[in-house]
């Protein structure tokens, strides 16, 4: 890819990204930017649904992402891009994944949808994850390459929660039990990988509307692991993920005993790598403030 | 048209259906009774022909106020369509019937305060909080029969963009034929209704030529014209409507002006 001619990959942002979480979308951006691809919002989007129905025979569920794969189908056939659908965060990629596994294993089903919203979805869409594409198309050898603040100081633990990964066979982005992909992004970064068992736990999810407790004692079990395996931060791709474990920190007795961990999106960490100015990434808006940590880790190098 | 022009006769709009002198007479079906009706006419006006009367179902009969909202079928062909009673033109095998009114949630005649401190997205998802059932199926955008993307909007909201969402319901009519159809149950139209008053009074800039022709309002400078047109009788205001100065439809903006300036 030429320099002066970015690849622009068709972008579906999702509801989180626009409000709670634009600090995510506006990192990956920039992020983007500098590694020489643009991310380039659809047009038209509608919320994805946010979760992926659990019914097999409910397909209404189906509608919403493929109103979205449909867009992107347009989009690329538009610009003769490639056919792919870039996603930040987890939940919109699980169920947008999904989605486009359902289309291709049971053709029927994307006939009854196409047949449903009088539109015609053809099933050449590729969701791809913003790590997936770091990883598969500009390479965590390459990314190595770009870093230009020595991250050697920051003690990282990866957390990838469960929409990331699960149900393997329909998402294929890595092992859900045993999920490497974090771990690479952040060894090419140049930081100190933290790997501990909590990494695939369950932070409560959307219990935190019903059960904030329950989630306050999930976060808990993840974050004190973490720290003891020697974490000063975790980094997560997953906006309802973040806000989970940074927000529950709130629970003071629950978080007696152990310091407060940082919890960053995982472009956060990338934009500071890539040496970027981090303005407008809201890292000020986490209820744990990761600044001192990130001082502490670029102090002296 | 043109004869009224040659005899000098005002034109009335609505009165009486004249169809056209060799118009073909086609079949349509109205809440399933069947009539003969001449091709060329609205719904609206077929159905006038037909022999019915409005007192609901009929406002402007210029496409405008919604009132006049129809689903209809074409014999032989599933799908459910829409249209504007004044505005769609009857077909061979068309069945039909209006929906005048349509029960709609109204959540902001309750509970709006406008000196609440909510941000505009706050206050959408207080008072409708139901929008988050979309399930994104899109049937409301097929329905529209102004073509709104209503989905789309319903969309904007959901992600708190209230001004983008204002914008893209703008040409709204209040027909509510995409409430009917909703299956979660969203009054689209209300929602859009609010989200633009909260754009109007918070999120749009403020236009200082319309504060000043308010202000001019208010300071009493039209009364006299008022009470001068209040005073006339019916054949001086129809002469005096008849005989208006009408700018010109291609006239650039800005350009023509009014022989009589006397109001200006």
């Amino acid at each position: 890819m030429s320099e002066e001619d970015p690849v622009r990959i068709p972008y579906y942002p999702g509801c989180t990204l626009k409000t709670k979480a634009a600090g995510f979308e506006r990192s990956a951006m920039e992020c983007a930017k500098q590694i020489g691809f643009e991310m380039d919002e659809l047009k038209d989007w509608n919320c994805c649904g946010a979760s992926y129905p659990l019914t097999k025979d409910n397909l209404m569920g189906l509608a919403a992402p493929a109103n979205i794969l449909i867009e992107a189908e347009k989009r690329c056939h538009e610009q003769e891009a490639d056919s792919l659908l870039i996603t930040l965060c987890a939940f919109c990629y699980n169920t947008l994944k999904r989605t486009e596994f359902a289309f291709n294993t049971e053709p029927k089903k994307l006939e009854t949808i196409n047949a449903f919203l009088d539109r015609k979805y053809e099933g050449s869409i590729r969701v791809i994850h913003y790590l997936e594409y770091l990883r598969d198309v500009i390479g965590f050898d390459n990314l190595a390459k770009m870093v230009k603040t020595d991250m050697s100081k920051f003690k990282i633990a990866p957390y990838y929660g469960c929409m990331l990964l699960k149900p393997k066979k329909e998402l294929g982005l890595d092992d859900p039990e045993d999920p490497v992909i974090m771990h690479d992004f952040l060894d090419a970064l140049g930081c100190q990988t933290v790997d501990f068992p909590g990494q695939v736990d369950c932070c409560g999810s959307y219990l935190i509307m019903r059960e904030p407790k329950k989630v306050s004692k999930l976060s808990y079990n993840i974050l004190s692991e973490a720290a003891e395996y020697g974490a000063q931060a975790l980094v997560t791709a997953c906006p309802l993920c973040q806000t989970n474990l940074d927000q529950s920190q709130a629970d003071s007795a629950q978080f007696s005993d152990i310091d407060e961990v940082p919890v960053l999106y995982f472009t956060q960490l990338l934009a500071i790598a890539l040496g970027l100015n981090t303005e407008g990434h809201q890292l000020e808006d986490h209820h744990v403030d990761p600044r001192p940590v990130i001082a502490d880790g670029l102090e002296g190098v | 048209m043109s004869d009224n022009v040659q005899d000098n006769k005002p034109i009335m709009v609505g009165d009486r259906t004249i169809p056209p002198a060799d118009a073909r007479y086609i079949n349509i079906n109205v809440m399933g009774q069947p009539h003969e009706v001449p091709e060329t006419l609205t719904i609206l006006k077929a159905m006038e022909y037909a022999g019915h009367q409005f007192k609901r179902g009929c406002g402007c009969r210029g496409g405008i106020c919604g009132a006049c909202g129809t689903f209809y079928r074409i014999e032989g062909d599933h799908a459910l369509k829409t249209g504007l009673a004044c505005q769609t033109v009857v077909e061979e095998g068309m069945t039909l019937a209006q929906i005048p009114f349509f029960p709609a949630n109204r959540a902001a005649d309750l509970d709006l305060d406008p000196d609440t401190r909510m941000s505009a997205s706050e206050q959408i998802s207080t008072l409708y909080p139901e929008i988050f059932r979309c399930v994104g199926c899109g049937t409301c955008t097929r329905t529209c029969p102004m073509d709104i993307d209503v989905m789309g909007y319903i969309a904007y909201f959901k992600r708190g963009d209230i001004a983008g969402g204002a914008e893209e319901s703008f040409d709204c009519i209040m027909c509510g034929l995409c409430v009917s159809r909703c299956p979660a149950n969203i009054s689209q139209m209300n929602v859009a209704m609010t989200a633009r008053r909260i754009a109007g009074a918070k999120l749009t800039p403020k236009s200082e030529v319309t504060a000043a022709r308010a202000e001019q309002v208010r300071s009493g400078r039209y009364e006299p014209m008022l009470a001068k047109l209040a005073a006339m009788d019916k054949d001086e205001l129809k002469t005096l409507y008849v005989e208006r100065e009408r700018e010109p439809d291609l006239a650039k903006p800005g350009e023509w002006m009014p022989q009589d300036q006397t109001y200006l």
